[in-house]
């Protein structure tokens, strides 16, 4: 298989791969929670702080410019990268959380009014469900969610009777799902909330590390995602935005950076995309994230993608040669995410004998409680979620180690 | 810290000692699922929300009384069992003392016996918040004897 040899070909650009966790080679198996990093972003952080960290934007001085050049440098990747038409169309947030709270306190604010609804689904993540319940709250609009279907598809059906019954002003879903791994049809789903008169807007935390986006051909209004889980660092994403939209939105934090003038007799704004970036960013962050996404592109996301689904393909034939064991999203199209269950076990029973053999997991409701309620999982499940470095054999070590931490339990 | 009331200290030794037997991590761990296995299980009327700590994964039930010599009863229980395992450890070491003792418990035996990782909070398991839950319970009824 022409795949087979993309982790042996970067693995050792983490050195985080090369410990041992318990006396056990670590088996990093919590990609989706948040990836490790190449010596690309360690190296590139350590030396934007070792040889050029200024303030950006307004220093005269130098080190001031090679900073912002780095800094804005990125926001050109990153809207080369998501096929923006305009770089001034990427804000740079603290996430994807940062970036929904922003669309909600901004835009909702001024457009969601009493008896308005916002669509989301019942696989969203905390993130794209609390702050649309706050803004509902505060202006008297409502959320209502979308069903998922028993192998953990989106059900089609029901969002577009959903469009019928509610006229949404603004559907908000994510692109594929943390704990099912679900790939939802976004540039379809785009297009039925548009004819429906809906904005859009897709949390693509989870499809940023794995396959190529084009927001301009998904056609949605808002995207947002979050460096750490595509190999660069916390603290920093983004919400893409159209122009003319982003525009017309209200700033929602005031402070340094956002301003055109301050007076006290009156404030004037500065334009994209500084109006929505108020205060000093996370600089490091942002050119981290930058290289980042120029590793991701020197592999190929194609190729990422191709290595992913084959993992997903593995991990499913794997897991299904375990006695009791359920995987929970089992939807044609996935990210590298295996979620299961296994018969009268504990998943933080699971996760913590993993744990013991070296292997990292996510146990629990992985910010879905919605999801986990709608399959009456009240423990959660526990969580394989893969990378481009993930091996196979790897896979094959969790699968067994997990076959030992069965024996024990039952 | 002042040092352990007697009963709570020789219990934390027997504790320290069982496991003293396994040097290996898996060894250890399939010892703490049969202990999970074999504790007197909380009266199923007292499950209850009223009793529930919620960690943020496993659950844990815990409920109290006061015996008639003045003793704190504690039952426990969780529905992930490693953490029941743990949870009969801390039950087994503080039930049955004096509000006062156990108040004032320095409790080192997880340390000891390697498992101190499961009494921080990030494990969200519960078990951090039960404790905590046992010494609230006997420092208000020791302040109520007293």
């Amino acid at each position: 298989m022409a795949n087979t040899s993309l982790p042996e070909r970067i693995r050792r650009d983490f050195p985080v791969l090369q410990r041992k966790v318990h006396g056990k080679p670590l088996v990093y198996l919590d990609n989706a929670a948040s990836a490790q990093k190449p010596l690309a972003v360690i190296e590139g952080q350590r030396e934007y702080l070792s040889n050029y960290h200024a303030n950006i934007h307004r220093g005269a001085h130098h080190l001031a410019q090679l900073a912002t050049e780095a800094y804005e440098g990125a926001r050109n990747s990153l809207a080369a990268h998501i096929g923006a038409a305009h770089s001034e169309e990427v804000i740079f947030t603290s996430g994807s959380t940062d970036a929904i709270n922003l669309v909600a306190q901004s835009w909702g604010r001024s457009n969601l009014s009493k008896g308005d609804v916002v669509l989301v689904t019942r696989m969203e993540h905390h993130a794209n469900i609390v702050p649309w319940q706050m803004i509902c709250e505060a202006t008297g609009a409502r959320v209502e969610p979308i069903n998922v279907l028993e192998d953990g598809s989106l059900d089609l059906e029901d969002f577009h009777s959903a469009l019928q019954q509610h006229k949404p002003k603004l559907v908000a879903m994510v692109h594929a799902s943390n704990t099912l791994g679900t790939i939802n049809p976004v540039s379809e789903l785009c297009q039925a909330a548009a004819a429906a008169g809906a904005l859009t807007l897709i949390d693509g935390s989870q499809a940023l590390p794995h396959m190529a986006i084009d927001v301009q051909a998904i056609g949605c209004d808002f995207y947002v995602a979050t460096a750490h889980k595509a190999y660069g660092p916390t603290g920093i994403g983004f919400l893409w935005g159209k122009k003319d939209r982003l525009n017309a939105m209200p700033p929602w934090r005031g402070g340094g950076e956002m301003i055109q003038r301050v007076s006290f007799e009156g404030t004037t704004y500065n334009t994209l995309p500084h109006k929505f970036e108020a205060g000093t960013p996370h600089i490091s962050g942002g050119i981290a994230f930058g290289i980042a996404l120029d590793w991701m592109n020197g592999i190929g996301m194609e190729q990422i993608a191709a290595h992913e689904a084959d993992l997903v393909a593995h991990a499913h034939s794997a897991v299904g040669t375990l006695e009791g064991v359920r995987i929970i999203g089992t939807a044609p199209q996935k990210v590298g995410v295996v979620s299961l269950i296994a018969d009268g076990i504990h998943p933080y029973d699971m996760g913590t004998l993993l744990d013991g053999q070296g292997i990292a997991v996510r146990t629990g409701h992985h910010c879905t409680e919605p999801l986990m309620d709608h399959f009456g999982l009240e423990s959660g499940t526990l969580r394989m979620s893969f990378a481009a470095y993930t091996t196979t054999r790897e896979i094959d070590v969790a699968v067994a180690g997990l076959a030992r931490a069965l024996a024990m339990l039952r | 810290m002042a040092p352990n009331h007697p009963l709570i200290e020789s219990r934390q030794q027997e504790v320290i000692e069982d496991f003293s037997v396994f040097d290996d991590w898996m060894d250890k761990y399939e010892h703490l699922i049969d202990l999970g296995k074999d504790v007197p299980t909380i009266d199923g009327a007292r499950k209850t929300e009223e009793h529930l700590i919620k960690g943020c994964q496993s659950r844990v039930w815990l409920a109290a009384d006061v015996a008639d010599d003045g003793a704190v009863v504690f039952t426990a229980d969780s529905d992930a069992i490693i953490t029941k395992g743990l949870v009969g450890l801390m039950v087994r070491v503080l039930s049955n003392a004096p509000a006062q003792a156990i108040a004032e418990a320095n409790l080192h035996f997880l340390d000891a016996i390697g498992l101190h990782q499961h009494l921080s909070p990030t494990r969200s398991n519960g078990l951090a918040s039960m404790v905590q839950q046992m010494r609230l319970y006997a420092a208000a009824l020791a302040a109520q004897q007293s």
